[in-house]
């Protein structure tokens, strides 16, 4: 594979620009496009930050690729992410389906400003923190107990749980078995899968739509499994404050309050959940090896709604 | 030349055209003109549609009269892996309305990640009078009471499959519902089915169907039952066993031999839930004769695997889990020498430690040992960027590669660089890869790759991959033949999206969650191409419109259609519909 030599240059510079791309890629407070601060290839016609797009057919004539490396020597690696001067005419492609190489590169808007970049300043972003607020980001770095990754690694869902489990099975449990999907329609499906490695329950929280599913095999003590929640609502909690209070959202400077005191009554949110016979219970109250074996689902609800109806099902619980 | 054209009356036009089967070449036939396109339309009798939504029912009825055949495709293939939510969408229901009033010879249905409704299977018992096939692969949304209504009401049913759809499974009763006259079927697969069928109900219509080619079986029914039912159906060329255990008992292993061996058809095996090593020796006497060996299932660590595996020396389908270890995977090189498709499925897919000892070079070995190796799959925890060359270059004819580190970002673990060299010396030697799906420490370099040398590749799956939009630009702007791109979890944005807008048209579809794509790009895409949908999952934080354009979206479901907007979006799907 050739290996060009400009590469070498490329990626200690890449790794060099991981803390400088990261202050770039800031959404700017016109809640624009996200700026690429490019000083080298500069054109200035970035005046005109609008979003824009180009309708010219793939791959035409128009675009200098970096991978045509070999015809060309040129230390200036240059991407034109379609830019065209002024003066070209605007002509509107009339054949949608036509993948045609056809000379008639049809620009219809002028993409914008980010103009050409070169090779050496492409941002290098640095993905495992930014992209998505909703995955752990435990799975880039450490090699503890990792929050759940949503359909990763690439599985379907009937592989997940053949761990085998005994040879007698019963119907219901070899259904719960070939029917684990993260979520069900309601009360049709089971919400816990108790076979293999995976202890998959549901878990919702209180003004977050969306539930997610925790796998409670991966934690062994509830101070894990606190915290674990913590960091799985943590980044949805702050979205839905951000959206609420109408602000841009900016994932690097965001500070996200962290969820405590999810089992002792003294955060602003407490762990409950619903045991096989259809209580709610506080969570923490018995040994977790017997609250793993009767956990059906958990909630995170705000401490200020739990009700004395709440409670009073779990001492009389105690009570007998 | 038109004047050639012409010379040929409809019919004669339309005998040359009933040799052409393939969809590509009708549909080019279609293109010359305006009377070849009526002539073919009209005697078109197979279709596949990609993408549900990509046409409307109505406007296929109206073009093709006169369907016998039709194939669906519903929700984007990572719905498989959960990443879509439920009630997205992909109803088979419109389909089989539109279908049932339209075509009353209709005779088969395949749909895959569909919703389908009891209702729609009854519409389906009822309105085709000649109904034959009906596949089921992925799908979800009807119960054991539809399929009954298929079992009592298909008098010429040949075809029932199954294949990894979710039923809900209210009881095994369905399968007595096939009448007593019934004798058409040939393949029956209920692997998916949870509760038991009566074995009774089995045997009786293993009994009144000799024709019977394909049975696969659920996990419920035991390995004694197996022997009976393989008595009953000599003719089996495919057979996918139940639970493949049983107390330890001479008796059933010696009758359960004489049963596999009965059966001189017999070539593909599946099943093995729960496989005991004590019965696996079983298969030996028969093993020469498979072509198509899926122990996917079979929890069993044991050199019977191994063992077995090797006897089957005209192997061409192996799918195994990772039990078979690098030593396994080296004994097959050895002896299956016709292996064309090799699956190597986790059996601890989220440990963070190794459980067996399964690693780049059982693969390897195989690519080596296996001249006609071209379509692999393969979950393993550590790779190589000297593994993947060797294998490209090993293995040129590859078509089909999809490798999976079972954690994201990790790099080589020889060198600790990224995996563009492996990956690239791929796509550089397999000239005619369809298929590729990347994991592992990747920067924008295997993307340029990609760009460069897959010019024949259809569909590209990305996760925790490349650097920036460049990476992304590559792609879209390099494969020409690029039909599905689904994408999670890589730093790619708006640039590259709207600088590739055309392409978007030229493919099914895309899909891009957790990367950097803002409202506004997407905004501006729905705005400037009718011709897309431009779809946006909603999560917590509220329908795009109340958001700063600036804010990234966490799902997104690109594709081309002509059928507009589809009307069936659930609260959560956002599409630009303003000025």
């Amino acid at each position: 594979m050739d290996v060009r030599s400009r590469n070498e240059e490329v990626s200690p510079q890449l790794l060099d620009l991981i803390p400088k791309a990261k202050k770039e890629w800031r959404m700017n407070e016109e809640g624009r496009t996200q700026n690429n601060k490019n000083t080298k290839k500069d054109k200035s016609c970035c005046e005109e930050r609008k979003l824009e797009l180009r309708l010219g057919p793939p791959g035409g004539e128009d675009w200098f690729l970096p991978h045509n490396h070999n015809t060309k020597n040129s230390d200036e690696s240059v991407l034109y992410l379609g830019y065209f001067p002024s003066q070209q005419t605007e002509k509107i492609s009339t054949s949608p389906w036509a993948c045609s190489s056809s000379s008639k590169a049809s620009s219809f808007l002028q993409f914008p400003s980010c103009s050409p970049q070169s090779m050496p300043e492409k941002k290098a972003f640095s993905s495992s923190s930014s992209a998505n607020p909703a995955v752990s980001s435990n799975i880039s770095q450490k090699r503890t107990a990792p929050g759940p990754v949503v359909g990763w690694p690439p599985i379907r869902s009937f592989r997940k749980n053949l761990a085998s489990n005994g040879i007698s099975k019963t119907a219901h449990e070899t259904q719960q078995q070939q029917n684990d999907v993260a979520d069900k329609v309601a009360g049709k499906k089971p919400v816990v899968d108790n076979v293999g490695k995976g202890l998959f329950v549901k878990i919702n929280m209180d003004g977050v739509p969306i539930g997610r599913k925790v796998d409670l095999n991966a934690y062994d003590s509830y101070e894990k499994l606190s915290s674990a929640v913590d960091e799985l609502f943590r980044c949805l909690l702050a979205a839905q404050r951000d959206s609420s209070a109408g602000g841009i959202k900016n994932k690097e400077e965001d500070e996200e309050k962290a969820i405590t005191g999810l089992l002792d009554g003294s955060g602003e949110y407490t762990l409950v959940y619903e045991d096989n016979e259809g209580d709610r219970m506080l969570v923490g109250d018995v040994p977790w090896h017997m609250f793993v074996s009767t956990v059906k689902r958990l909630r995170v609800l705000k401490s200020s709604e739990l009700s004395a109806f709440t409670l009073g099902n779990k001492q009389h619980k105690k009570a007998t | 030349m038109p004047r050639i054209a012409y010379a040929f009356p409809d019919e004669v036009l339309e005998h040359v055209f009933s040799f052409i089967h393939s969809d590509q070449d009708r549909n080019a036939i279609s293109l010359v003109c305006k009377s070849w396109y009526e002539i073919e339309r009209w005697c078109r009798r197979s279709i596949f549609v990609g993408n549900c939504y990509a046409v409307s029912p109505v406007m296929v009825v109206k073009r093709f009269p006169k369907l016998r055949s039709i194939s669906l495709k519903g929700k984007p293939h990572f719905a498989d892996f959960n990443l879509v939510p439920e009630d997205w969408g992909g109803y088979a229901c419109p389909w089989i309305e539109a279908m049932a009033s339209a075509y009353p010879w209709l005779e088969e249905i395949r749909l895959k990640r569909m919703v389908l409704t009891d209702e729609s299977l009854e519409l389906i018992s009822k309105s085709f009078k000649n109904f034959q096939v009906l596949v089921l692969s992925s799908c979800e949304g009807f119960s054991t009471d539809g399929l009954a209504a298929i079992a009592a009401n298909c008098r010429n049913l040949r075809e029932l499959d199954l294949r990894e759809s979710e039923v809900e499974d209210l009881s095994g009763h369905w399968l007595s519902q096939f009448p007593d006259s019934f004798t058409s079927l040939v393949s029956l697969n209920i692997s998916c089915l949870g509760s038991e069928v009566s074995t009774c109900a089995l045997e009786r219509l293993l009994a009144g169907c000799p024709n019977l080619q394909s049975l696969r079986l659920n996990r419920a029914v035991p390995l004694e039952k197996l022997v009976n039912l393989l008595g009953r159906s000599p003719n089996l060329v495919e057979l996918g066993t139940g639970a493949y255990t049983s107390e330890m008992q001479p008796d059933v292993f010696s009758d359960l031999s004489r049963a596999f061996v009965g059966c001189k058809q017999l070539k593909s095996l599946s099943g093995f839930w729960d496989a005991m090593p004590y019965y696996l020796p079983a298969v030996y006497p028969i093993s020469s004769r498979l072509t198509s060996l899926n122990l996917s299932y079979a929890t069993t660590e044991s050199p019977y695997l191994v063992k077995l595996v090797s006897e089957c020396r005209n192997l061409q389908r192996l799918w195994v889990m990772d039990y078979i270890e690098d030593s396994g995977l080296e004994a097959l090189a050895v002896s299956c020498k016709d292996l064309r498709e090799l699956r190597v499925f986790p059996s601890d897919p989220f440990g963070l430690e190794p459980n067996v000892a399964l690693t780049e070079r059982g693969l390897v070995s195989v690519s080596e040992g296996c001249p006609e190796l071209q379509s692999v799959l393969y979950f393993c925890r550590q790779m190589s960027n000297a593994a993947l060359v060797t294998i490209a270059r090993n293995r040129p004819n590859m078509t089909r590669f999809r490798l999976c580190i079972i954690e994201p970002r990790k790099p080589d673990y020889l060198t600790l660089q990224p995996l563009d060299a492996g990956f690239g010396a791929i796509v550089e030697h397999c000239k005619n890869l369809r298929r590729l799906s990347l994991s592992g420490l990747l920067t924008d370099r295997v993307f340029e790759y990609i760009g460069s040398y897959g010019k024949k590749l259809e569909m590209l799956s990305v996760a925790f991959a490349g650097d920036s939009d460049l990476g992304l630009h590559y792609v879209l702007s390099g494969c020409d033949n690029l039909r599905k791109l689904e994408v999670r979890d890589c730093p790619f944005g708006d640039k590259a999206l709207l600088a590739n807008a055309a392409k978007l048209e030229t493919m099914r579809s895309l899909w891009m969650s957790s990367c950097n794509v803002s409202f506004g790009a997407c905004k501006l895409l729905g705005q400037k191409m009718p011709r897309l949908n431009v779809e946006v999952i909603i999560d917590e934080r509220g329908p795009p419109d109340s958001m700063p354009e600036s804010c990234l979206v966490e799902k997104l479901y690109i594709y081309r259609t002509v059928a507009g907007p589809r009307m069936d979006m659930p609260g959560f799907v956002w599409r630009y519909t303003g000025p």
